[in-house]
């Protein structure tokens, strides 16, 4: 029998996975990022548990606690935000505020010793999952794909031009390290299900994780999705609803109100918490709590805001939702000059 | 009566029995074959490869949608996820998951819709896979097989699974006539010619490749000579057997159990009209649904017969 399909394959192999020589010598809109540190591994922080989980190269050990990082975190975490409102602006489209409030779960994730994943070798078969269910959200994966070594953070400014991998939301076929081509909404968390029962089959230990918006709960699916993740006992799958109150249209409690989010889960039978989506502590506590449970699926309903971060600027400018819409470059740069604050 | 039976063939297995029994034969071999099933495996024929091979069966309900979603995610992690519903319940229900979770990430999942076209007689118009090819068809990258009869879908089983992409696969539920009982050589995208002939060429497939068989005996005795071809592919559908067909016979009918747009017929027109523009007739259920009663009587009713194929035929003279 013919292997299955790669995970990273695509009809057009020259346009996949690698950069074009064409995009880095193109004229690139100037990036004050270009110069910012950037490590290619993630940097380390505590689990909750006091251990320390460091890796390179897709090894994962534990070993003893030595230093907390808690402010790396979050100076990572402005970083991120940096990123989004750059590639956005320069982009001209994009939802940069539907990326900012899923940044300190983003950054936990990846830089907060929480994920085994190694840039050199995507598609490791040991690696944790992180599926972008609200895939609109995307920058922020970009962002935290990026300060991990996936590609330069100058190929960030490529957002959404033509010949770019990094498309308007996730393209798996495309960009090595992406685990699922997402966008229409209410798909990733049932993705995450057959990632999840793959890793049982093969018994491997690895961990996935699946971030939603609030909005898409609306979608049926999602829940059709938690009801088979606690029939199959998931142990291995955390879904993490990013609650920042707001969807297209309007206040997602005035669309379609799907609170209590965190009672609907546990309904189905999955471990729940619900936390300050903005607390970097409490984000890396809830995520510790998450991992630790083994013999059902968890949610962490993290509580955030649209826009966060550059919040007081959208309401200056009469939309705090200001979703599908990037900042013109002079509201780009009042943004980034109140994160340097 | 059946399909088949006036030119000698004899009554065979249905096509998702043999589906069922040649994917739990080649499960044996094959540990990274899964099925996904919204339960209805003992309908579609799953259930012996689950009953063989409970620890790669999933069960996940009626939920079509959340389904084809796990499949993709299964696929993704090196899997040959095999996802089995009722036809129009997999393709209309479920037909963005399919776009969204596996056809555009081009994930190697293989589907299956069983209880195609109208044959399904009874349980009515709601159960009736009538547009599913079409749906199937509009998926880029995948592709789309409607087999005969028993020793076909057991080759065709084979094939999918042996074929490194998304696959959909379209099973009629009754049982039909073998006419592949000398065994099927079968390749995906490559026509069988059942029969020879030089004044007219009907196509079909799934179920009325025993309904073109017998209007090509009765043509026979009308002195038309009428080829046969199974296009059990219908995308890639098989341009240079359309092209020879339309060059070395200059008619073409094309016969389906499927709504008029976008299934067969639409392949077959696109293709002779580029390559071999020939005056072209089709016997399909129309635009229109059927309804409840016994299979034979809904396809008279509904115009797939023999009879309505050498009506077409004439009606291209």
């Amino acid at each position: 029998m013919t292997p299955p399909v790669a995970l990273i394959s695509g009809p057009h192999p020259a346009e996949t996975r690698v950069w074009h020589s064409a995009w880095r010598n193109a004229a690139m809109p100037p990036n004050p990022a270009a110069d910012s540190p950037h490590t290619a591994v993630p940097p380390s922080v505590f689990h909750a548990d006091r251990k320390l989980f460091l890796h390179t190269k897709g090894i994962f050990v534990s070993v003893e606690p030595s230093s907390l990082s808690l402010d790396e975190l979050k100076e990572k975490g402005r970083t991120l935000r940096e990123h989004i409102i750059r590639m956005t602006t320069a982009a001209g489209s994009g939802h940069p505020s539907s990326s900012l409030s899923a940044v300190e779960v983003v950054t936990a994730l990846f830089f907060g010793g929480f994920m085994k994943y190694d840039p050199q070798n995507p598609s490791w078969p040991g690696r944790d999952r992180f599926i972008l269910s609200k895939g609109h959200a995307v920058p922020v994966l970009y962002a935290a794909m990026a300060e991990s070594g996936y590609f330069s953070t100058e190929e960030l400014l490529t957002l959404r031009k033509l010949g770019s991998p990094l498309e308007g939301h996730p393209n798996m076929k495309r960009l090595a390290g992406i685990e699922a081509s997402t966008g229409s909404l209410g798909q990733g968390l049932s993705i995450g299900v057959g990632h999840a029962l793959a890793g049982n089959m093969d018994s491997a230990d690895y961990k996935v994780f699946v971030m939603l918006g609030d909005g898409e709960l609306g979608e049926g699916q999602v829940w059709e999705a938690a009801a088979s993740a606690c029939k199959y006992r998931l142990g291995n799958l955390t879904a993490i609803v990013d609650q920042n109150g707001f969807q297209q249209t309007g206040a997602t409690n005035s669309v379609l109100d799907m609170t209590p989010v965190a009672d609907k889960f546990a309904a189905f039978g999955w471990h729940t918490q619900e936390i300050d989506g903005h607390d970097q502590q409490a984000v890396c506590d809830a995520l510790a709590a998450a991992v630790a449970v083994t013999d059902q699926p968890t949610a962490i309903v993290s509580r955030t805001k649209k826009g966060y971060g550059i919040l007081q600027l959208l309401e200056q400018e009469g939309d705090p939702n200001y979703h599908g819409k990037p900042l013109s470059e002079e509201l780009a740069e009042k943004a980034l000059a109140i994160l340097a604050k | 009566m059946y399909f088949g039976e006036a030119s000698g063939y004899k009554l065979g297995t249905a096509p998702r029995d043999a589906f069922g029994a040649a994917l739990k034969e080649l499960g044996a071999d094959h540990p990274e074959v899964v099925v996904v099933d919204g339960d209805v495996g003992n309908s579609t024929r799953t259930e012996p490869f689950a009953k063989a091979f409970p620890e790669r069966a999933f069960n996940v309900g009626i939920a079509e949608s959340n389904m084809v979603s796990v499949a993709g995610g299964l696929a993704a992690c090196g899997k040959v996820p095999v996802v089995a519903s009722f036809a129009c319940f997999l393709l209309s229900n479920a037909h963005d998951q399919m776009r969204m979770s596996v056809a555009f990430p081009e994930l190697n999942v293989k589907f299956v819709g069983s209880h195609a076209g109208i044959s399904i007689g009874e349980d009515g118009p709601s159960q009736m896979g009538v547009e599913d090819v079409a749906l199937a068809c509009s998926l880029a990258g995948v592709k789309v097989i409607v087999t005969a009869d028993g020793p076909s879908t057991n080759a065709a089983t084979a094939a999918m699974l042996q074929e490194s992409g998304p696959t959909y696969l379209r099973l009629g539920r009754g049982k039909v006539a073998e006419v592949y009982s000398d065994g099927c050589d079968f390749t995906i995208g490559q026509a069988n010619q059942l029969r020879d002939g030089t004044d007219v060429t009907i196509i079909a497939n799934g179920l009325m490749v025993g309904a073109a068989l017998d209007a090509a005996t009765e043509l026979e005795g009308a002195g038309i000579s009428a080829r046969v071809l199974d296009m059990h592919t219908v995308k890639p559908i098989d341009e240079t057997a359309i092209a020879k067909a339309a060059e070395e016979t200059g008619r073409i009918v094309v016969a389906e159990e499927h709504l008029a747009h976008g299934g067969l017929g639409s392949a077959v027109a696109v293709a002779a009209s580029r390559l071999h523009p020939v005056p072209i007739a089709y016997v399909n259920v129309g635009d229109r649904y059927a309804e409840s009663g016994d299979p034979m009587g809904l396809l008279q009713k509904y115009g797939l017969t023999p009879q309505a194929i050498v009506d077409a035929v004439k009606s291209l003279r």
